[in-house]
């Protein structure tokens, strides 16, 4: 078996919780195989997380310099291809810089590509078996690769559970001076910070959450009426915001607000991984929506099969009389 | 600028409840309606601003079978300029380093400056952009939610990031983009801009046009195979609350004044 590399997600000195759950990903292809993290950027705060790297797996490779001191993917795969060996079967996660460096990640090293891995089955010989999700987590896809001669693979975080960092005492290898060539054609320039809006959605109890089974910008009405009603804050899924009917600062998932509410009302939202990447803290969630196999009933407390635009006002009417 | 943007036709998932058909091998196609995949929308959209201010021209490519000209036919009625199609019963079954080699063979046929795709499409991959960027080794950058046309050598773009904060970059031209939702606000496309395009011809380019070896494509060439559909059991779900709409409204009332949801 090849040695399998997992690249630490890390910000001011702290690894990433995907870290420690794709450790567990590695385990999960095979627990004896060798493990090496890869932890790479600049400055004092590296060592931190080489500390926390060196816990969970045998061997960590440092990789520090200015060019990394901003993790882009465009300078740090031309880095990778220098200094990792033939065969390396290499986890990154499925987060936006891993979704910006792995698939040409996999053509420079001439393997193929698993993105957005949600479960690993079995390694039988060379072949390894995963499971994808489709349309949205609509349904789920069985996968099969053979990885004999390397594999990169994106591992969905949250997917997996994190394995505890049991002291494996890995021994920290400086690797920057192999870095090599890091010229290319992409310059990193700053980061804007989203917007304020002008309601926190993250500081509510309650959140009524529309989706695009909303259908219409009229139609958000019957959810600002409902959270009048039962006093809650009014948030959304991504589509509500790119159809520029609400704010950013309303937008619940990966790429909006992380929100930790008591009770979470989604409303004609399908229950996407990066929408749900947004509910921290196990809200209680109701949802309401017109198809019995949404997603979202999967993870949901408590599910109603009904069309948004004729229960909701139903619901707050009879609320309102109480 | 002469932009060439990858589009793909997939199932409309807002118009279609996805289901696994009865022996696991594929979604039930059965009545399926389908559309141009939405962050390619955005990408074409992106395509024709920049176009109509800088000038220069859009081409949109697909690979795919005939019914893919319909959503190539679309593109066009929204202002690109040109289309082509790219399909070979080669082609079918190609995982996304497949794709991503056929559309290289046909990025090589013309002069692009800047090339887009979307950053995602039906299986949820994400990978064609970054993968075809590697094999043009030309610069890549992905999740793009805003493009500065800065001179003819590089452009500004802004990529989304975690917390909806944006990563800003310069990038050097040619180059390849993935274009994420919410970039702009894709032009309404009428009936009466379909008819105008429906007679232009589109042309459709095979793997002998392309010079692509058909054992290195398709099924064939597919390191990434697909085994089965299921839908997964993934412990006890929702209680769905059964009976009429005022017993269940009756239900939801109570469950939320038990869990605070009402105040
Ligand atoms: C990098 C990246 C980051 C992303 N970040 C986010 C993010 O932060 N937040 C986010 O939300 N998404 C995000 N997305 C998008 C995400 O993948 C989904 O596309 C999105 O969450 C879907 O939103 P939705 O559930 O509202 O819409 P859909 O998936 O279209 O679902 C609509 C649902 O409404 C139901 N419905 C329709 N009409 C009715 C009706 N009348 N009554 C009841 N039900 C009805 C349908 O059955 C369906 O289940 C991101 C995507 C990418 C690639
Ligand atoms: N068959 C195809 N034809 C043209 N472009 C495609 C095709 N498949 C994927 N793409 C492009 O690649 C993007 C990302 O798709 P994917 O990597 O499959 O998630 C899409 O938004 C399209 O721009």
């Amino acid at each position: 078996m090849a040695e399998i590399f997992v690249y630490i997600p890390h910000k001011d000195g702290v690894a990433d919780d995907a870290a420690l759950e794709m450790v567990a990903a590695a385990r999960k292809i095979d627990a004896e195989a060798p493990l090496t993290a890869l932890v790479v950027g600049d400055g004092a705060d590296l060592d931190k997380v080489c500390e926390q790297a060196a816990a969970a797996c045998a061997k960590v490779w440092k990789v520090s310099g200015e060019a990394f001191a901003y993790p882009n993917a465009e300078v740090i795969r031309k880095m990778l291809v220098n200094i990792l060996p033939d065969k390396a079967v290499v986890l990154v996660a499925h987060d936006t810089f891993g979704m910006d460096l792995s698939p040409g990640l996999s053509i420079k090293l001439d393997v193929p590509f698993l993105s957005d891995v949600v479960d690993i089955e079995a390694l039988e010989g060379s072949s390894l078996k995963i499971v994808r999700q489709e349309y949205g987590g609509a349904v789920s896809t069985r996968v099969s690769c053979d990885i004999g001669d390397g594999v990169v693979i994106n591992v969905r975080p949250g997917a997996f559970k994190a394995e505890d960092a049991a002291g494996a005492a890995g021994e920290v290898v400086d690797k920057s001076a192999e870095a090599g060539d890091l010229s290319c054609g992409r310059r990193f320039l700053e980061v804007v910070e989203a917007e304020v809006g002008d309601v926190d959605i993250t500081k509510a109890d309650v959140l009524v959450s529309i989706g695009r089974g909303i259908e219409d910008e009229e139609n958000i009405e019957i959810a600002e009426e409902l959270a009048e009603a039962i006093g809650a804050v009014v948030s959304c899924s991504r589509p509500i915001v790119d159809a520029k009917w609400m704010e950013k600062s309303r937008q619940v998932g990966t790429s909006g607000q992380t929100v930790k509410p008591k009770v979470y009302m989604a409303l004609g939202i399908s229950g996407s991984f990066q929408h749900l990447g947004g509910l921290k803290g196990s809200p209680f969630i109701i949802a309401v929506n017109k198809n019995p196999k949404a997603p979202i009933f999967q993870v949901a407390d408590v599910g109603v099969v009904d069309d948004i635009l004729e229960f909701v006002p139903e619901l707050t009417e009879k609320i309102q009389e109480m | 600028m002469d932009i060439l943007v990858c589009v793909k036709r997939v199932p409309d998932t807002a118009e279609n409840e996805i289901e696994v058909n009865s022996d696991g091998t594929d979604i039930e196609r059965d009545d399926l309606v389908y559309s141009v995949n939405e962050w390619d929308n955005y990408a074409v959209e992106e395509a024709l601003q920049i176009r109509d201010k800088v000038g220069g021209s859009v081409t949109v490519i697909s690979v795919g079978d005939e019914e893919s000209e319909e959503v190539l036919r679309r593109e066009m009625a929204m202002g690109a300029d040109g289309g082509i199609l790219l399909s070979d019963d080669a082609f079918e079954g190609s995982d996304g380093r497949g794709v991503a080699a056929i559309l290289k063979a046909a990025v090589e046929k013309g002069n692009y400056d800047l090339i887009l795709t979307g950053a995602m499409a039906d299986d949820g991959a994400a990978q064609v952009g970054g993968m075809l960027a590697a094999m043009l080794d030309r610069p890549f950058a992905s999740l793009v939610n805003h493009i500065e046309v800065v001179d003819d050598k590089k452009l500004k773009v802004g990529r989304e990031i975690e917390g909806g904060n944006q990563e800003m970059n310069e990038i050097d031209l040619p180059c390849v983009l993935s274009i994420q939702t919410g970039i702009n606000e894709p032009r309404y496309v009428g009936i009466r801009g379909i008819r105008k395009v429906a007679s232009l011809e589109i042309p459709v380019q095979g793997a002998g046009d392309l010079g692509i070896d058909p054992s290195t494509v398709g099924e064939a060439g597919a390191k990434v195979r697909r085994l089965e559909y299921f839908v997964p059991d993934l412990g006890e779900g929702a209680e769905i609350l059964e009976g009429s709409t005022e017993e269940v409204i009756e239900k939801l009332i109570e469950i939320l004044k038990a869990q605070g949801g009402i105040k």
